[in-house]
């Protein structure tokens, strides 16, 4: 379970093929672009918005600091709202409670909310192959499924994908007539998934958070259908990763509103859901046939480890901080030039970067880390500021220590070290690389040139090469001085 | 701590400049004109001994011990002199006064040297605008002959890391020899990140085309920043694709 699919390709493969696809680009550019736009402006009116992002990043933290004695509290307030709570130490575990909970109540037809959590557990293929047959209901998951394909975004799952893209799809999956028009594409969805939701005993969803003080679940969601799929079916299953708490309802409010802000440019998700419960039993003596409550019979929470508390206990704590917004995918140069797809695994973009190689170790994810610039946009974006880029760097020490670099690096970062704090060796090092640089440089810059070692390959691949100066900055000096 | 810290209200008569390795061997002129334009502003400059560089490729990539090895001995040669360090590259100081902090968080006696050091450095632009004394503003006369069209890059590590974003162009708006071009997308990074442009070449690349084409289509003449290694990077790859434009560091405009 933690190594790479094998039928993944390299990830410099992946980039490559990413990079050179014109159309990827044009449908990420579409779409972040105006997410952006729109984020600025829903930050725009949010009062003290600075201040709503300190309280939800403390709440985040507060929570990672005391996450075992919180996680009981949860559960036991859970378990009086009539909430069976599960553990799961790892996808395996998690994808058993599901199938045992259906099989238990005798469910075949399940219907799913968008949740990345049922993403990194595969809990599709689990379910089908213990003759579950499940229907993704958010219109992106739904468009995934029907091809086959995975989500390359966490809140926008087909952002690869244009409207025409999704028009030939359920043209051919769906045997309706082409279109690509947004509003038709929609109502097709829907027609074909209000049947699904009518005829479901099951419904399975993630969680945006657990609120540790009520014991229930929230919920967000723009399309209706996680109502549906937690009120409808029979029974409700809720996949949690045990960092997704929250202490308070008043925590949970304030992270409402900087989610919706961060992730779809909202003020507020068009549906803002609480799950407290199942319905609740009548009460004696009332008359038979009067409702007096709705909602499934069952609801149960599955509470997912999945390498979260050894991540917990390390430098990349942090990011258990994540509440999954998105908007750093969305700022991201490198992710808007590669997509979701090249990273590999559930989580791209900044925050996979550094999720994916602690939740599932970094042997097979070192290069994750080793695509970024560094360049920070995704700190400033972040509603609970996490600081990706120091563990970014953390992780890349953590490859160098542990991890499979190469000789070469190795070599030239010794001799980089040797060399920078021997500064008349230094000089002279450098005047041999000007005097190489030159016998290959055309107007003081090296250009593409084949056979170059291992360094200036890689940046005259891409840029040609400045020739060092014949006289340096302390050459200046030193003469100047001289002279004065 | 606070005896190091020149305050901004005070005027540092004398600055250590600390060139950084990337302005000394591949942008000299970089250097010299930070030199010229500090002198001009009547600072006296001086260039402690034996500086190389700050640690940042070692750190960067993840060599801990080797950036550990580099920065201590620059962090120790600078902590022998006295007021604020002028460093012409944004990455360098944020290395000097933040990522330090990340390095050497187990060693708290050597810590608590960097950090003092830390309190004294100031990027150029960012210490001339703090200084009040931004060299002499000519944007009163009327120009003489067509002004030249400068893109301002925002290098990322000086305008995210430091939170230095209007000194520079405060300078180079002041200059009625300049025209300041708005760029599209001007805050997103040209794609160097250090030992990344040749560790991921293809992404890298790719970022550079887009930064490329956003300078290209502003219409600009000269592209300017206060990082050596984004120039370095801006420069080969403009000249890859073509490009006339110049790439240059603040610095010399300001001259």
């Amino acid at each position: 379970m933690s190594a790479p699919p094998p039928a993944l390709p390299p990830f410099a493969e992946r980039v490559r093929a990413a990079v050179g696809d014109a159309h990827l680009h044009e449908a990420i550019d579409r779409a972040t672009g105006q997410l952006q736009a729109r984020r600025g402006a829903a930050f725009a009116s949010l009062e003290a918005a600075d201040l709503v992002r300190d309280h939800a990043r403390a709440a985040k933290l507060e929570v990672l600091a005391r996450l075992d004695t919180m996680l009981e509290q949860f559960e036991a307030n859970a378990r009086a709202n009539g909430i069976a709570v599960h553990w799961a130490r790892d996808a395996e575990e998690a994808q058993r409670l599901v199938v045992e909970i259906a099989r238990a109540a005798g469910c075949r037809r399940a219907v799913k909310a968008k949740s990345m959590v049922t993403e990194e557990i595969h809990l599709n293929a689990a379910l089908e192959a213990a003759g579950i047959r499940v229907v993704e209901t958010d219109l992106g998951e739904y468009v995934v499924q029907l091809r086959a394909d995975r989500p390359s975004h966490i809140i926008l799952p087909i952002i690869h994908l244009t409207k025409e893209d999704v028009g030939r799809t359920m043209e051919e999956k769906l045997a309706v007539p082409y279109t690509s028009a947004p509003q038709e594409l929609c109502a097709l969805a829907r027609e074909r998934l209000r049947a699904e939701f009518l005829e479901a005993d099951l419904g399975i969803s993630g969680g945006n958070f657990a609120i540790v003080e009520s014991g229930s679940l929230g919920l967000v969601s723009n399309e209706g259908n996680i109502r549906m799929v937690t009120t409808l079916p029979r029974v409700h299953v809720a996949l949690v990763g045990i960092e997704k708490l929250v202490p308070t309802l008043v925590d949970w409010e304030r992270m409402v509103q900087v989610l919706a802000r961060s992730a779809t440019g909202q003020k507020i998700t068009v549906y803002t859901t609480l799950v407290n419960g199942p319905r609740r039993v009548p009460p004696a003596g009332t008359p038979a046939g009067r409702i007096v409550d709705e909602g499934p019979e069952q609801v149960h929470v599955i509470l997912l480890d999945h390498g979260r508390s050894a991540t917990l206990a390390g430098d990349e704590a942090e990011i258990l901080a994540c509440i999954r917004c998105g908007a750093c995918l969305n700022v991201c140069p490198v992710f808007r030039n590669i997509g979701g797809h090249a990273y590999g695994d559930t989580y791209p973009g900044p925050m996979g970067a550094v999720l994916t190689p602690s939740l599932r170790g970094l042997p097979g994810w070192e290069e994750l880390p080793q695509a970024s610039s560094l360049c920070g946009a995704c700190r400033d974006v972040c509603p609970v500021r996490i600081d990706l880029p120091r563990m970014l760097l953390s992780l890349r020490a953590k490859g160098v220590e542990r991890g499979p670099v190469g000789l070469v690096p190795r070599l030239f970062m010794k001799a980089y070290a040797f060399l920078a704090t021997r500064p008349r060796l230094l000089r002279l090092a450098m005047k041999l690389a000007r005097a190489c640089a030159r016998r290959r440089a055309r107007d003081g810059w090296v250009e593409r040139t084949p056979g170059l070692p291992g360094l200036l390959r890689g940046w005259t691949e891409q840029r040609d090469f400045k020739v060092p100066a014949a006289r340096t900055f302390d050459d200046w000096w030193e003469r100047r001085r001289g002279s004065a | 701590m606070a005896d190091a810290t020149p305050h901004p209200s005070t005027p540092s008569r004398r600055v250590q400049f600390f060139p950084t390795c990337l302005v000394n061997d591949f942008l000299p002129e970089a250097g010299i004109a930070s030199v010229e334009l500090l002198e001009r502003a009547g600072i006296e400059v001086e260039r402690p001994r034996g500086l190389t560089c700050c640690g940042q490729p070692a750190y960067n990539a993840g060599f801990r011990a080797e950036a550990k090895r580099v920065a201590r001995r620059t962090i120790g040669l600078l902590a022998r002199t006295v007021g604020p360090i002028v460093v012409p590259s944004g990455s360098c100081a944020d290395m000097l006064v933040h990522q330090c902090e990340e390095l050497f968080r187990d060693e708290p006696d050597f810590l608590a040297i960097a950090r003092a050091v830390a309190a004294r450095v100031r990027e150029l632009t960012q210490f001339l605008v703090e200084q009040s004394r931004p060299p002499a503003a000519r944007a009163a006369a009327a120009p003489q002959r067509p002004r030249t069209r400068v893109a301002y890059h925002p290098s990322c590590h000086l305008a995210r890391g430091l939170g230095v974003t209007k000194a520079p162009v405060d300078l180079l708006a002041a200059r009625a020899e300049l025209e300041l071009v708005p760029v599209a997308d001007a805050d997103e990074c040209c794609g160097f990140g250090g030992m990344f442009s040749v560790k991921q070449p293809e992404i890298s690349g790719a970022m550079l085309d887009r930064k490329c084409r956003a300078l290209e289509a502003s219409g600009a003449e000269v592209v300017a920043s206060c990082d050596a290694g984004c120039l370095l990077h801006l420069a080969g790859g403009m000249r890859r694709r073509g490009l006339t434009l110049r790439a240059c560091h603040v610095a010399e405009l300001l001259g």
